[in-house]
């Protein structure tokens, strides 16, 4: 796929959160907070960083990306959309009966969603098969995957993270989605992974830091994780969550409630 | 009936996995630091650069084994069923089952049969969680005839499978080569009073059990049902048709089980006087393998009571 510019990618950033909202608003449920927060690092995976093709959603040698945080799909199925995968028209069947736009991500029913989450923890542990599926088969595939800030609370996040750096997984470039709100409260009020940064490297993770909603931040960082070698790649990214819809900023209420009609409206005129 | 012993069914199952190498290049083992318990270690000798050890950590492992699964590899991944199923089982929920991926699953040390380490180590109710969940099809091997026949048939087959392997060395039941199928239970004794459906170490306790009902003029079919799901149904029907009387025997806790499994197929089809021969809702404890089986009612003896009692003598 062509690559977009910083320019073009800040464009399209806005046209998926105008969907994220009219996807949440129709469906009158869904998370739009934490899908917010996650926009600038799948618009730039999707439209600038990753190989792949929406024709041939199977090909051996596309790079993948997990969205570990399930609950952030409305974010991931407008990338898909946008990118070719289906017509976007079709957006706002999200959570319908019947319509392949789950609630959480399904692999059996949407071709571009590379694995099935909502269970939180799982994406790392299933990034590295995958990373390693692809050293296995001399492949120069990577594979990405979306953390969210809350998941660190999981055991399985740090079985993950010592296996992976044990057996020296790269090509595995995570993203941490640091925007410091799970659902009943702030992360640091209900179980404070503080040190952050300081974990993931002292499981010898190579990590960067950087604004998740600034797109030449998280391309320079991306490309720079390419080129590490016998490690996996941390990026913890600060967000916002509810980023771009004035009232949603920071307002955990919207972590997985839906805007109401009028709310709808009201954002997306911010976001015109 | 003369009981020679074998192999345990985790040797048989390493062992195969030699044979498996060679026919399916796609398979990876994977292990969570219990080769040499699981026998996973034959197949990591020999194949270092397609075995994985994750270390202690069940989920990781199943999670892992899901991305190998999405790229076309084939994990055989094998654990402690007692550690596998239940700190694996979100990720067979979501990762697998709900995901529909080629992951096969090898549970050793199932039963109480583990013998000396004791309850913590036993896996009593892996059949009842792995049976619950949509497609994955659970296997337990009765001897390492056919331990290997299956193993061989699950690489085949595409989809998420179960298998126990138990620690102690089993009964011979089988001549080497015998053909096995995924789904088809195996008739070993047919008899016209009763039927005992048992998979495995209990199939061998089970022939012994009709071997001295027979003394006492009770007829016992046998059926070593080495499949639990998908259930050989066909058979059951038959059998249930023409004895009238069923009993099922399995070292599993007795809910959830291979009994529970027959029992819903039969009270819809065609009801009948039922027995069931599992551990009754406890925990065991450490001793030796065939003094446990005694206690928790799984020998013969047990067996051959509970047959009485359905036939009213």
């Amino acid at each position: 796929m062509e690559k977009l510019s910083v320019e073009q990618l800040k464009a399209k950033s806005k046209l998926v959160r105008r969907h994220i909202v009219e996807m949440t608003g129709a469906a009158a449920s869904g998370h739009p907070g934490g899908s917010l927060s996650a926009t600038e690092m799948l618009v730039a995976l999707y439209f600038n960083l990753m190989d792949h093709n929406p024709q041939d959603p199977q090909w051996p040698d596309r790079d993948r990306l997990i969205l570990s945080k399930g609950h952030a799909s409305p974010a991931l199925y407008a990338a898909l959309a946008e990118s070719g995968y289906f017509d976007p028209k079709t957006l706002t069947d999200f959570r319908k009966l019947g319509s392949p736009l789950q609630g959480h991500p399904d692999r059996r029913k949407l071709p571009g969603v590379e694995a099935s989450t909502g269970s939180l923890g799982q994406g790392l542990s299933i990034g590295i098969g995958m990373a390693l599926a692809r050293r296995l088969d001399k492949k120069n595939y990577y594979t990405y995957v979306i953390t969210s800030d809350g998941e660190m609370n999981e055991g399985q996040t740090w079985e993950a993270a010592a296996m992976a750096a044990h057996h020296k997984v790269d090509h595995l470039i995570a993203f941490l989605d640091y925007n410091k709100y799970q659902l009943d409260d702030s992360t640091k009020n209900i179980c404070d992974m503080e040190p952050v940064v300081d974990k993931w490297k002292a499981f010898r993770w190579h990590t960067f830091e950087i604004d998740g909603h600034d797109v030449k931040e998280i391309l320079h960082a991306v490309e720079k994780a390419q080129k590490v070698k016998d490690e996996p790649v941390m990026i913890i990214a600060h967000t916002i969550k509810g980023k771009g819809v004035s009232f949603m900023e920071g307002n955990n209420a919207f972590h997985g409630v839906a805007p109401t009609p009028e709310q709808v409206q009201k954002a997306l005129k911010e976001l015109e | 009936m003369e009981k020679k012993l074998g192999k345990a069914t985790r040797d048989a199952y390493g062992e195969t996995l030699l044979e498996i190498a060679k026919i399916h290049p796609e398979v990876v083992v994977m292990d969570a630091d219990l080769s040499k318990a699981t026998k996973s270690v034959i197949f990591a000798e020999k194949f270092p650069e397609r075995f994985i050890n994750v270390g202690i950590q069940e989920a990781n492992l199943v999670g892992v084994a899901v991305g190998l699964a999405s790229c076309g590899k084939i994990p055989f991944i094998s654990s402690f069923a007692s550690f596998l199923v239940s700190k694996g089982f979100d990720q067979f929920r979501m990762g697998v089952a709900f995901s529909e991926l080629n992951v096969k699953v090898i549970g050793s040390h199932g039963g109480i049969s583990v013998g000396e380490d004791g309850a913590s180590q036993m896996s009593i109710e892996d059949i009842a969680l792995m049976t619950s969940l949509p497609g994955f099809v659970v296997i337990v091997p009765s001897d390492e005839v056919c331990t290997r026949a299956l193993t061989l048939e699950t690489a085949k087959y595409v989809g998420p499978v179960y298998i126990r392997t138990g620690r102690p060395k089993a009964p011979i039941l089988y001549k080497a080569g015998t053909d096995f199928k995924i789904g088809k239970g195996v008739r070993l004794r047919e008899g016209k009073d009763l039927t005992i459906i048992a998979n495995g170490l209990e199939v061998f306790e089970a022939l012994e059990a009709a071997e001295q009902l027979a003394e006492e003029g009770i007829s016992a079919s046998v059926i070593d049902m080495h499949t639990v799901k998908p259930l050989d149904t066909d058979l059951i029907l038959e059998e249930a048709r023409r004895t009238g009387h069923v009993l099922v025997a399995e070292e599993h806790q007795i809910w959830g089980g291979l009994g529970s499994a027959v029992a819903t197929f039969l009270a819809k089809k065609h009801p009948c006087k039922m027995g069931f021969v599992a551990i009754q809702d406890t925990f065991a404890e450490s001793g030796q393998a065939e003094e446990l089986l005694e206690k928790y009612g799984l020998t013969h003896p047990h067996i051959i009571k509970a047959a009485k009692k359905i036939l009213g003598r």
